[in-house]
């Protein structure tokens, strides 16, 4: 008797801003990337990929958390992460942090080779063309700057979106402009950061849409922080939350519960 | 220039609250950035002609001794002088003394941003001479007596109206109620004024877009022709250009060509590209009598080897200031010093020192729009990552986050503390929101930058760790 | 100085890590000495009549102004008649160059033609040009005895007689081209080589274009086909 055709394994990497905020973007990548027929873990030894060391010049910090996701995660056949910042993290950068550590380095690789952001996992690698959602709004969206520019996420969420029913995709003008979050960025040149944040906003609002989505929580903790504080109405949501089908089991991004 | 990047807060923050660069900012940026795009799209070559520039620029690093050796020997070869210069100072020395030793009152000048590094204007001022800018930009911020705010577009910041109330304040023998509202007023007004300015000048001290090893020839880039009045002219033509300029053979500088003038304004070519080799020949009825390069080093030299070397293949064009989103909000004063934008956040360190400019690499969101368009392919992101390192090494960066910091790598490196963490300041939030599903204020101070412009949104309440191991648990 | 210049080459020397320089020099030595093209545009590489298309089309983008005329003996027709449309003065201030002595001006009386390097007063100049370059169209102006570099610059109007057959593709050509002549230049390179596309502009006002900044406003090719 034959062996029931088993998909690849793929281990989730959370990412920190979905484990504490928004654990719905979690479910919705795990009933995506099963729909599509993969066995999802989760191991429970991640914690950060290490970007925020990284990026404040902490190197040995990140080297280590960086050691600690290669562990956790080389035994997968993917490491898909919902997020196109920490994927990027992963993918681009681990291979550069542990060059000189002749024993990770090729570790690094390994692991590096395997991530992949999401949404164009489900696309690129694993050939997925439609999803089977329903989401009845006009959709605008944020391309998040990693996803973006380190690992070339444009056309896949689009794609997806246009097979979702009831989905009226606008495009947002500057949607390849950074919203200003930057990781502590936000926090430690406020200011900047906030003028860049009123443009995001400015923009979606001029698009009409209903729906703002990305494929990246610190973004659009960001947007939907701005969009919420100015009273705006549109709902603020993660892309795989939408594409799941997951929409209605949790309010939008900084807005009450219904 | 004296520099004020220590207070690049606070030069933000002025910076956002002055309506008159916010307009200009806003009116400005996305013509720059459609341009650029266009004229990158209609050249098929333009990704394999940026792989061969980074690769020309990176040969050319690792012989930049030797090409400087060959450039130098054409260049006096064919009757002119090069003076190496190590420090500003030098350089400094060095053009005052070939003004002084031409006899020279009136100096005109083309734009150069080395002219700026070394601020040999004022340096010349306080021997007697009088530096003209012929640059419009330029001439527009000497005027106002302000540093350039952008490399290639140096009035960047300034309304035609403030070029009118300036042009009104210094040039005093026009009729006062002329009208200068319209730009091509004011370029006529400007053509008129400095058209006697060149006449008189007796030195013409222009930059260098590039050196070429194979002919001695010095190039400069232009659209408004002043760089070339300005060397034409004078008895004395004077080139000021950092030692990275130098390139081999006019087949690269071609290459290098192709590049500069798509990426920095969007146009194919730029007007005017002006290669001088040596002074006036004999016959020539024209052209200046002597030609002397100035060499600067000034830290460069020291970049070879290190982590930033590759910032040497700059050719400045500009393209990552008017694609960078933070340049685009505060503009080029508020970084302090004579480099802004993303490339200044790499080279104002390494010239200045990473104490004075430390703030510089910290203001980008890594958005990377800045390597995505540098011709030179130039990885910006890494090497301001590269200075916080630094930073980090030397305990330059604020306490209050460096401990943060601290604190938080010591859970991440704890998974059972640090979900424990997680579950806690889940809920946390989430009741201090109520029923929102937002939060207004923040209890800590670190984060009070957030709260100040924006919402919090609440997380859900249970993290996705907790959730997922209640649903394994229930399988 | 000289301290200073031991100081710098022996600082990068260091700073590169390297102990001789002997086989950096030779590289070097070898890669001017083969002056080797690098990639060239496909629009720098089209044949000769769609060269010359090319160059117009592209002078005419950056704002310069053609006419095609046969031969030089059309020059003072095509030349008077752009004056007069401009309602510029009949007077030119020509380059004291041999390849335009065979343009027939006593055919215009009208036209008053001087030569020599340009004049603050002089409105008008006319050269010739060493090169048009079809990519972008860009020509190439070499300084010399009979070309002073002034013409090019000081007059509000700068009119250039091109032919045809020196229009070439790509910049590498117009090098070759020089480099083929360069008994006729003191050390094989002109003092100054002038690479002029169209007019001169400024955008320092508001990053509105504007013509005629401090150079010529305008830019008049008379391309002789003949």
């Amino acid at each position: 008797m034959a062996e029931p055709r088993r998909g690849p394994r793929v281990g989730l990497f959370v990412t920190c801003l979905v484990d504490l905020f928004r654990p719905t973007v979690g479910f919705a990548a795990v009933k995506l990337l099963e729909d599509a027929g993969c066995t999802v873990e989760v191991p429970r030894d991640q914690t950060c990929c290490g970007q925020p060391a990284y990026n404040a010049g902490d190197r040995a910090t990140a080297q280590d958390l960086a050691r600690r996701t290669i562990a956790a995660f080389e035994g997968f056949d993917h490491v898909v992460v919902p997020s196109g910042s920490c994927a990027g993290m992963i993918r681009k950068h681990y291979p550069a942090l542990l060059a000189d550590d002749p024993a990770w380095a090729p570790r690094a690789q390994h692991v590096a080779a395997r991530t992949h952001e999401l949404v164009s996992f489900l696309v690129d690698v694993l050939g997925v063309t439609w999803v089977d959602a329903r989401y009845d709004d006009t959709i605008t969206y944020h391309d998040s700057c990693s996803g973006l520019r380190e690992l070339g996420v444009k056309a896949q969420p689009r794609r997806l979106l246009a097979s979702v029913r009831g989905v009226k995709f606008t495009e947002l003008p500057d949607a390849e402009v950074c919203c200003g979050f930057g990781g502590t960025f936000c926090v430690k040149y406020p200011d900047i950061s906030n003028r860049m944040v009123e443009d995001k906003a400015a923009n979606v609002a001029s698009t009409g849409a209903g729906t703002l989505l990305a494929g990246d929580v610190g973004c659009l903790l960001n947007i939907a922080g701005k969009l919420k504080r100015q009273g705006s109405p549109v709902k603020v949501r993660h892309v795989a939350e939408v594409l799941s089908g997951l929409a209605d089991e949790t309010p939008p991004i900084g807005d009450a519960a219904r | 220039m004296e520099s004020t990047a220590h207070s690049f807060p606070e030069n933000a923050r002025r910076a956002l609250q002055d309506d008159t660069l916010q307009y200009m900012l806003a009116k400005s940026r996305s013509g720059f950035q459609l341009r650029r795009a266009a004229a990158a799209q209609r050249l098929p070559e333009f990704e394999a002609l940026r792989d061969q520039g980074r690769d020309l620029k990176n040969h050319v690093l690792e012989h930049l001794d030797v090409y400087l050796e060959m450039f130098e020997s054409k260049v006096v070869e064919r009757g002119g002088h090069v003076h190496w210069c190590r420090t500003a100072e030098e350089a400094r020395e060095a053009i005052l003394g070939i003004c002084q030793k031409a006899g020279a009152k009136t100096v005109t000048k083309g734009k150069s941003m080395i002219a700026e590094e070394i601020a040999v204007n004022d340096h010349l001022e306080a021997h007697g001479l009088i530096p003209i800018e012929t640059d419009l930009g330029e001439y527009i911020i000497q005027l106002r007596k302000e540093p350039p705010s952008h490399i290639i577009a140096p009035a960047f910041h300034v309304s035609k109206e403030q070029v009118a109330d300036a042009f009104r304040a210094a040039h005093t023998d026009l009729p006062p109620d002329r009208p200068l509202e319209e730009p091509r007023e004011l370029i006529t007004e400007a053509r008129l004024m400095l058209r006697r300015r060149f006449q008189e000048a007796d030195v013409g001290i222009t930059g260098a877009n590039f050196l070429v090893a194979e002919t001695g020839s010095t190039i400069i880039v232009t659209n408004e022709g002043n760089g070339d009045l300005t060397q034409t002219l004078p008895k004395v033509h004077v080139v000021i250009a950092s030692i990275d300029k130098v390139v081999p053979t006019l087949e690269d500088v071609s290459t290098l060509l192709r590049l500069l003038a798509r990426s920095a304004t969007g146009q194919e070519f730029s007007a005017y590209t002006t290669f001088s080799t040596g002074p006036r020949r004999p016959g020539d009825l024209d052209g200046p009598e002597e030609f002397h390069v100035v060499l600067l080093d000034n830290g460069r030299s020291a970049l070879l080897g290190t982590e930033f070397q590759e910032v040497l293949r700059c050719i400045r064009c500009g393209a990552c200031m008017n694609h960078c989103p933070v340049y685009g909000s505060v503009g080029g004063h508020a970084y302090g010093w004579v480099y802004p934008g993303p490339v200044g956040a790499v080279i104002d360190p390494a010239l200045i020192g990473i104490k004075e400019a430390g703030h510089l690499p910290n203001a980008s969101t890594f958005c990377g729009r800045c390597e995505a368009v540098c011709p030179m392919r130039i990885p910006l992101p890494k090497m301001m990552r590269h200075w916080r390192e630094k930073e980090f090494e030397e305990k330059l960066q604020p306490a209050t986050m460096r401990q943060g910091l601290g604190v938080w790598g010591w859970f991440a490196r704890r998974p059972g503390f640090y979900h424990a963490a997680a579950r806690m300041t889940a809920r946390m939030l989430r009741r201090a929101s109520g029923s929102d599903g937002k939060l207004g204020s923040l209890p800590l101070p670190m984060l009070s930058g957030w709260t100040e412009h924006r919402d919090l949104p609440a997380p859900e309440g249970r993290t996705f760790q907790e959730l997922w191991a209640e649903r394994r648990g229930k399988k | 100085m000289t301290d200073s210049r031991s100081q710098i080459l022996g600082g990068i020397a260091k700073s590169l890590g390297r102990i001789s320089g002997d086989a950096q020099r030779a590289a070097a030595r070898e890669r001017i000495a083969a002056h080797a093209r690098n990639l060239i545009p496909a629009r720098a590489q089209l044949d000769p009549a769609d060269q010359v298309r090319l160059f117009e089309q592209m002078a005419l983008e950056v704002s310069a102004t053609v006419a095609r005329v046969p031969d030089l003996d059309a020059v003072p027709d095509a030349v008077a008649g752009y004056l007069a449309g401009h309602n510029l003065p009949a007077e030119l201030r020509a380059a004291p160059d041999p390849a335009l002595d065979a343009i027939p001006w006593d055919r215009r009386p009208t036209l008053t033609v001087s030569t020599g390097r340009a004049r603050d007063a002089d409105a008008v100049s006319l050269t010739g040009a060493f090169a048009g370059i079809a990519e972008t169209g860009t020509l190439m102006l070499v300084s010399g005895a009979e070309r002073p570099t002034t013409l090019n610059f000081l007059p509000d109007t700068h009119i250039v007689v091109l032919k045809a057959e020196q229009i070439v593709g790509g910049y590498e050509d117009a090098w070759d081209r020089l480099r083929a002549q360069a008994g006729s230049f003191e050390g094989g390179m002109p003092r100054t080589v002038n690479m002029v596309t169209g007019p001169s502009r400024t955008g320092d006002i508001e990053q509105t274009i504007q013509l005629g900044a401090h150079g010529p406003r305008r830019l008049h090719i008379v391309l002789v086909e003949g």
